[in-house]
């Protein structure tokens, strides 16, 4: 139905132009499902803006043919192409919420799609677009007709996307990183719905995705892709057992699944020994009856209520749940960004949750309790090299000067693998994982014994993620530094920690050792956490 | 919706405080003006016994917040003192005044978004092309042209070379009378009085002033909505209009220039409030009878009253229209009055 043969497409830039699909072959029958699989930078999305030729500006399909149906698709007039996007392919996009027009509601743009293709009149319109909200299982489906994208949840945004993709019943539907930023729950119930939709209409679909997972379980034949080019293509099942390709290889050894070491995630030959790190009987943190009210709009809101846990000297604790459970709330007042409401906070048998948080900044355990930022871009001053990044805090915690600190910020970059020429780069210079490395880096100036990492791993692609997982393990036997791991992907705190925590609308729901928890869940929530996880393929990993 | 009602009217009722506090301000600033205002009132000839009879006369021997309390009281009967230079009630100088200002800018600004507008949208459209090029150069030419280089510039050309404007000196041509007063734009009373020669006298003296105001205020909503234009066409929405195969006019203007409009409405605000300070450059140029040049002369030989009532009404205009700024706002933007806005 699809034929693409020697695509290649180029970026007018700056610096002269730049390819970012070196010419690739792939066939969509009808019906079946494909998926692409690459990390970023692999141009699995711009091949997809090609075939829709939607590339941005400075973008053009270089060389190569993109058949659909008999319809040559790279020299079709713009015309015809606005006649096929929507009635013939059609896409579903990543981050949901910016893929709508945030001031439009969101019936009329389902209505205009409708119009658009002659699919409604000005009449039955409105019933049209209600039809299609039902059919991506919308409950109260009227009312949300009215909503504005502000209004609804992620997961909710991305059925409106997909609503919007399949109103005119395309017969290809290309799904961009469809779940990415959505939680491991939402992800599941969104990618059901998109595959059960497909099946039902006997549509082709393409899935592009840097989760190998994810895409061996909702695709019928694998494509990986890596710098422009298909590096291996088959069936998942076989992809996953038996790699040909070494990229391929690294990428499935990097998925985190069910079985295997945090150190099966890297490439084999890579793997060193891991030392083991040692938990002590005595307590670091102590946290009783923890609770924070925010005073909503409609009354007050619950985000953490009365929680009690322990965190062991040299312990990893995992804490897991979906957005909006209290995992944010309760890690902020953790490291004393946040006042909490009631409860206390014990640190070697210190009270800190009486500190006002706005005075924390000046207090002697201000160093020791530190913290790691989801998003590694967004918590490095652009205006600040990776040198001046780690440095701020040995001028401002530790009072350090001169020499010793570039010492120590030298000393600070090998320890988390930060190449030393690299630091007086600025943030946009960097890579995601460099960025991520200058982070840690950042936290452990200060010689915390306490560090809570806030999904330190989420914005990474998978091979990264391997990466920073077995460094942030490493610091951890080196240092004897305890871990408060904040993240919703269970199969990674599994690697990482010792005890895991899981809660749900602001409530610990289950706890306990690692193993147990994985293997014998007892509270509901923590069973269907678990079996959301995209399931791999299993295979003997040595 | 209920949130946005209840935003609007928060909004309203916050103009209150601000109102009050204007009043306040200028009511110490005028009286913070070097000068004493019995010397000026009681004349050049006075003694020093006239001039403490003038003082008491004002009320200007008694304290402050007295004083305060006495004025807060005139003003709410509409009372503005009167002016020492001309000696007419300040109140009625500058309703003669305040219509013959806001025709002007109001004719410049629609004037200069008639043209700026559309020139930011096609210059988004097409980056770097020809009219694009255009729009740049318009901008720097507003920017960086002042008002009063650009009003005499036009005079000399279209006046005093061509010969086809009327001679620049206020509203209308001696040659015609007045309107008759309904709203005191000269073009609209006309108009209501069918007095269409009129109408075209009050029309072609306007032009030269507006035009030169609107050259001014182009550049900055020129600008503005070339830039806004252009990251609402970058934006994922867009992406998915064109991905479901919407037409461009669809995508340019019920998508893109929606969202677009918000940064541009708060530019045209901030830009009508400065120009409506801004335009006694043009107003003296052009002898154009608005409250810009009033207040200057006022300013010259303090006479406060005249000064503290410009200062009032000026500032009573840009409470209302922060105000009106707010509720089209309110009317683009479903978000407004929300947590997320």
């Amino acid at each position: 139905m699809l034929s693409i043969k020697g695509l290649r497409v180029a970026f007018r830039t700056r610096h002269g132009e730049v390819n970012a699909v070196n010419g690739i072959d792939f066939d969509v029958a009808k019906g079946e499902r494909l998926g692409i699989v690459g990390e970023s930078g692999s141009g699995k999305s711009v091949t997809s803006y090609a075939l829709m030729r939607i590339l941005d500006a400075g973008g053009r399909i270089k060389a190569g043919d993109a058949i659909y149906s008999g319809i040559d698709l790279r020299n079709a007039s713009e015309r015809d192409m606005r006649d096929i996007r929507g009635r013939e392919i059609s896409m579903i996009f990543q981050n949901p919420r910016a893929a709508l027009n945030p001031i439009r509601k969101v019936g009329h743009q389902i209505e205009d799609v409708l119009r658009r293709h002659s699919r409604a009149t000005r009449h039955n319109a409105k019933t049209k677009a209600i039809e299609a909200l039902e059919a991506v299982k919308i409950r109260d489906a009227a009312t949300r007709y009215e909503a504005y994208p502000f209004e609804l949840s992620g997961g909710m945004c991305q059925r409106i996307v997909i609503a919007l993709a399949l109103a005119c019943d395309p017969k290809l539907i290309i799904a961009d990183e469809p779940t990415t930023g959505l939680d491991i729950t939402t992800q599941k119930a969104v990618m059901d719905l998109v595959d059960d939709l497909v099946r039902a209409r006997g549509m082709s679909s393409i899935l592009i995705t840097h989760d190998l997972g994810l895409a061996s379980q909702y695709c019928d034949r694998i494509v990986v892709m890596k710098d422009g080019l298909i590096v291996e293509a088959g069936d998942p099942v076989e992809l996953f057992t038996n790699p040909q390709h070494a990229y391929t290889r690294k990428l499935v050894h990097a998925t985190p699944r069910r079985i295997g070491t945090i150190r099966s995630l890297l490439p084999e030959g890579e793997r060193s020994d891991l030392e083991p790190h040692i938990i002590s009987e005595k307590p670091l943190i102590d946290v009783i009856n923890l609770s924070k009210t925010y005073q909503g709009k409609s009354g007050p809101v619950h985000a953490v209520k009365k929680i009690s846990f322990t965190i062991h000297e040299g312990e990893s604790v995992g804490l897991v749940g979906e957005s909006g459970c209290g995992k944010s709330t309760t890690s902020s007042m953790l490291v004393r960004l946040l006042d909490s409401t009631s409860g206390s906070i014990f640190y070697r048998g210190e009270d800190i949750a009486t500190l006002p948080a706005a005075d924390f900044a000046k207090h002697p355990l201000r160093p020791k309790i530190q913290m790691v930022f989801q998003d590694a871009t967004d918590s490095l001053n652009p205006r600040f090299t990776a040198r001046q990044a780690i440095a701020d805090p040995l001028y401002r915690l530790m009072g350090m000067r001169g020499d010793d600190v570039i010492e120590r910020t030298k000393e600070l970059a090998e320890m988390t693998g930060f190449p030393a020429h690299l630091l007086d780069r600025f943030p946009h210079q960097l890579s995601g994982g460099q960025k991520a490395r200058v982070g840690i880096a950042r936290a452990l100036a200060s010689e915390p014994d306490f560090l809570i990492l806030d999904e330190p791993t989420a914005a990474l692609d998978v091979s990264i993620q391997a990466l920073v997982l077995n460094l942030l393990a490493d610091l951890r036997s080196r240092l004897g530094i305890s871990y408060l791991f904040v993240s919703h992907d269970l199969n990674v705190v599994r690697l990482l920690c010792d005890h895991v925590i899981v809660m749900q609308n602001g409530s610990i729901v289950e706890s306990g050792p690692v193993a147990t928890v994985m293997e014998n869940p007892k509270h509901p929530y923590t069973c269907e956490l678990l079996s959301a996880a995209p399931q791999a393929p299993e295979r003997d990993i040595a | 919706m209920a949130a946005r009602g209840t935003s609007v009217l928060t909004r309203i009722a916050q103009a209150i405080p601000v109102l009050f506090g204007v009043i306040v301000i200028s009511f110490v600033l005028t009286r913070a003006l070097p000068g004493d205002p019995a010397v000026q009132f009681a004349g050049i000839m006075a003694t020093p016994e006239t001039i403490e009879e003038t003082r008491v006369k004002l009320g200007l021997d008694k304290p402050m917040p007295e004083q305060f309390v006495i004025y807060l009281g005139q003003l709410f009967q509409g009372d503005l003192g009167q002016s020492v230079s001309t000696g007419r009630p300040v109140v009625t100088e500058l309703a003669s005044r305040l219509p013959a200002s806001l025709e002007l800018t109001l004719s410049a600004l629609i004037l200069s978004c008639v043209v700026a507008v559309p020139l930011g949208v096609l210059a988004a459209t097409r980056p770097g092309s020809w009219i694009d090029q255009i729009c740049r150069l318009l901008v720097t030419m507003g920017v960086s042209l002042p008002t009063f280089f650009t009003g005499v510039m036009l005079i000399y050309i279209f006046y005093y070379l061509l010969g086809i404007s009327p001679s620049p000196l206020g509203r209308l041509d001696f040659v015609y009378l007045d309107p008759p007063h309904v709203t005191g734009f000269f073009l609209i009373d006309a108009a209501v009085d069918g007095d269409w020669e009129t109408w075209f006298g009050a029309l072609k003296q306007l032009v030269l002033p507006a035009v030169t105001l609107a050259l001014f205020t182009l550049a900055p909503i020129a600008r503005m909505t070339r830039a806004a234009m252009l990251s609402a066409l970058s934006s994922d929405y867009i992406r998915t209009a064109r991905a479901a195969g919407l037409g461009s006019g669809r995508i340019l203007y019920g998508y893109a220039f929606r969202n677009a409009l918000l940064p541009v409405v708060t530019t045209l605000g901030m830009v009508f409030s400065f120009v409506l300070g801004a335009n006694v450059l043009v107003e003296k140029v052009f002898a154009w009878p608005g409250i810009g040049s009033y207040a200057v002369e006022a300013l010259i030989v303090s006479d406060y009253a005249a000064v503290q009532g410009f200062v009032l009404s000026m500032a009573f205009l840009f409470v209302f229209l922060n105000l009106l700024i707010d509720l089209a706002y309110s009317l683009i933007d479903p978000r407004f009055g929300t947590s997320g806005k």
